[in-house]
């Protein structure tokens, strides 16, 4: 590009000689570098220091999304109502993909509302770096911050989705149980999972510019392979005769066990030999994976903290 | 983001111009002999050691090779990586010393590396080659980047606080001196999408100053807000320089850095053409 030798040589030579080098000079006043990546636990404590800009920033996008439209944010409700709507008639009526699943509303509905969550994380998080150049480039904060508000944010929509969701579950015949009390602790470890999710996929998305056109065709494949549709041990073993352990790796997919525990709980006739809780594989993936993914995420992140605005 | 990718294809298409005028353009900035008297303290704040900052920039592909399919495709085929990645060597061995209670301005024109440098110095830029060394962080006064159009300037003050890493106690404290010194009163109910140019910019403002910096980094931001502001503006950066920081200020405005600044650098394509006294310094500027 340029010569940067001769710059160099021009800058030592530059009326210092005989001083100090300016490095001692700011060792001799305790200045130090500017740019240097904190040790992973100071790391974590100052993400948790910033906890009120990431809820605040969160908060603050969910508003601003719907400020200019008339309805506001009922679209917050509407949204998930519709989606709703719109799968019912698509794959209950039209293709009549029931199988011998008896109530197949609830079944669908779980399904594709435990999904999206997933699935608006990972689209949002891939975009959270990427998106905010600017705010990198201008502002100090640990940049995993960004990632987590993003995902702050869906959670916020869940909540709102859920509500929705259990009432037409009730309405589809199944009434509330004591085992609803397990709903809060599916959507943590979903979270959980989700977080890590969010962070690796920010910086991913922060290096590979194509990312974010390559992502609907994954979360799509996705969609398919967690079974939200159809029951994949009918599907797989059932009619396309495909040996079991085929279902049982299927099941293993993290957002298919989140999908299966919250059918369990919902649904009375979802796998009637535990009753409402789930089989041991699903509960094992299911808190494997939040564990795993929230430590590899975290960590995945930090590794290339420093790095994020460049170039 | 924007006005920097601008500003850095400006860098670029100047590069190859008349490289011999560059020899004379470096008068040895002794940084230390030049220091003015008027120093409180003396100790440093900011160490600036022969940086040179080098960027990668996407998208500056010439009109032949522009996002269409047919080539993207051709490139691919041909393993040519992405084209449109160009080097800009925005800052070319930089070397100065900022002192407790300087307010130092930087002037120049455009592209010739005076946002990138502030970036440098704030550490969101890695050093290409050489270091810069601070006393505590340097914060850019760049807050309006977290801010949201769409929202009321209330919730956006209380979003840049946090955003600039304040407590919520803080928040609440500073947020009435920050609709005072705004002067935008009821506005602050109102959605920021609403405000004229000067009352936005006077909000930014009032927010990013609102936080005790040590050393205050800006970049062009009195351009805007009327005569009133503006005097209310330098009378803050007044008190900054005299709580012993430092203040860096980029502006096109010379009349605002001979009057808020004791010492002025000027660069040139990257490199330090002039360092010393406001008046000798801007009246070499302008002379070109």
């Amino acid at each position: 590009m340029s010569q940067p030798e001769s710059a160099v040589a021009d800058a030592q030579a530059g009326g210092r000689s005989g001083q100090e080098p300016l490095a001692k000079l700011a060792e001799r006043y305790g200045l130090r570098r500017a740019i240097a990546r904190p040790r992973f636990p100071v790391y974590l404590r100052q993400l948790w220091e910033r906890r009120h800009f990431i809820l605040t920033y969160a908060t603050s996008r969910n508003v601003s999304k719907y400020s200019s439209s008339a309805l506001g944010q009922l679209w917050q409700v509407l949204t998930p109502l519709l989606n709703a709507g719109i799968y019912y008639v698509m794959f209950g009526v039209i293709l009549g993909g029931r199988g011998g699943i008896e109530n197949y509303p609830a079944f669908l509905l779980t399904g594709m509302f435990v999904f999206t969550y997933t699935q608006r994380v990972v689209t949002a998080g891939a975009k959270s770096i990427s998106g905010n150049l600017s705010m990198i480039r201008a502002l100090h904060f640990p940049r995993a911050s960004l990632p987590l508000a993003y995902t702050i944010q869906e959670l916020q929509q869940l909540a709102i989705s859920m509500g929705v969701l259990l009432v037409i579950v009730t309405a589809t015949g199944e009434w509330p149980t004591w085992f609803w009390l397990m709903i809060p602790v599916v959507l943590a470890l979903q979270t959980m999972f989700n977080i890590g999710a969010s962070l690796v996929i920010a910086r991913l998305g922060a290096q590979m510019r194509d990312l974010n056109q390559l992502l609907p065709f994954i979360t799509r494949t996705w969609l398919y392979a967690s079974g939200v549709f159809f029951s994949i041990q009918d599907k797989v073993v059932g009619s396309a005769k495909l040996p079991q352990w085929v279902a049982d790796v299927m099941y293993l997919n993290p957002t298919a066990s989140y999908i299966e525990w919250m059918r369990d709980i919902l649904i009375k006739t979802h796998h009637t030999q535990n009753g409402h809780n789930p089989p041991t594989m699903v509960l094992v993936s299911c808190v494997f994976w939040a564990v795993f993914s929230l430590g590899f995420g975290f960590w995945y992140f930090w590794r290339s903290e420093e790095r994020y605005g460049r170039g | 983001m924007a006005e920097l990718t601008e500003e850095l294809s400006q860098v670029k298409g100047e590069e190859p111009a008349v490289p011999g005028k560059d020899v004379r353009v470096h008068p040895n900035p002794e940084p230390q002999g030049k220091r003015p008297l008027d120093v409180p303290t003396g100790t440093p704040t900011v160490i600036v050691d022969d940086l040179h900052i080098v960027y990668r920039v996407y998208g500056t592909a010439t009109d032949n090779e522009k996002g269409n399919a047919v080539n993207a495709l051709t490139r691919l085929l041909k393993r040519q990586g992405r084209p449109q990645m160009k080097e800009v060597h925005a800052v070319k061995g930089v070397t100065f010393v900022a002192y407790h209670g300087d307010a130092i301005g930087i002037v120049g024109r455009n592209g010739s590396g005076k946002s990138t440098l502030l970036r440098a110095i704030a550490g969101l830029l890695p050093p290409h080659e050489g270091a810069v060394y601070t006393d505590g962080q340097p914060s850019l006064l760049g807050v309006n980047a977290a801010l949201m159009r769409e929202l009321t300037g209330e919730r956006n003050i209380v979003l840049g606080c946090y955003a600039m890493g304040m407590t919520p106690a803080e928040v609440k404290e500073k947020y009435q001196e920050i609709v005072d010194f705004s002067g935008i009163d009821e506005f602050v109910q109102l959605p920021m999408s609403t405000y004229s140019s000067g009352m936005g910019a006077r909000l930014r403002f009032a927010i990013s100053s609102a936080k005790t910096h040590d050393v205050l980094l800006i970049d062009e931001a009195l351009a805007t807000g009327d005569r009133e502001f503006r005097k209310k503006s330098e009378a803050r950066i007044r008190q900054i320089r005299e709580s012993a920081g430092t203040v860096f200020l980029v502006a096109h405005d010379l009349k605002v850095i001979e009057e808020t600044c004791n010492r002025v650098i000027w660069l040139h394509k990257g490199k330090i053409r002039m360092d010393g006294d406001p008046k000798e310094v801007i009246s070499a500027y302008n002379k070109g």
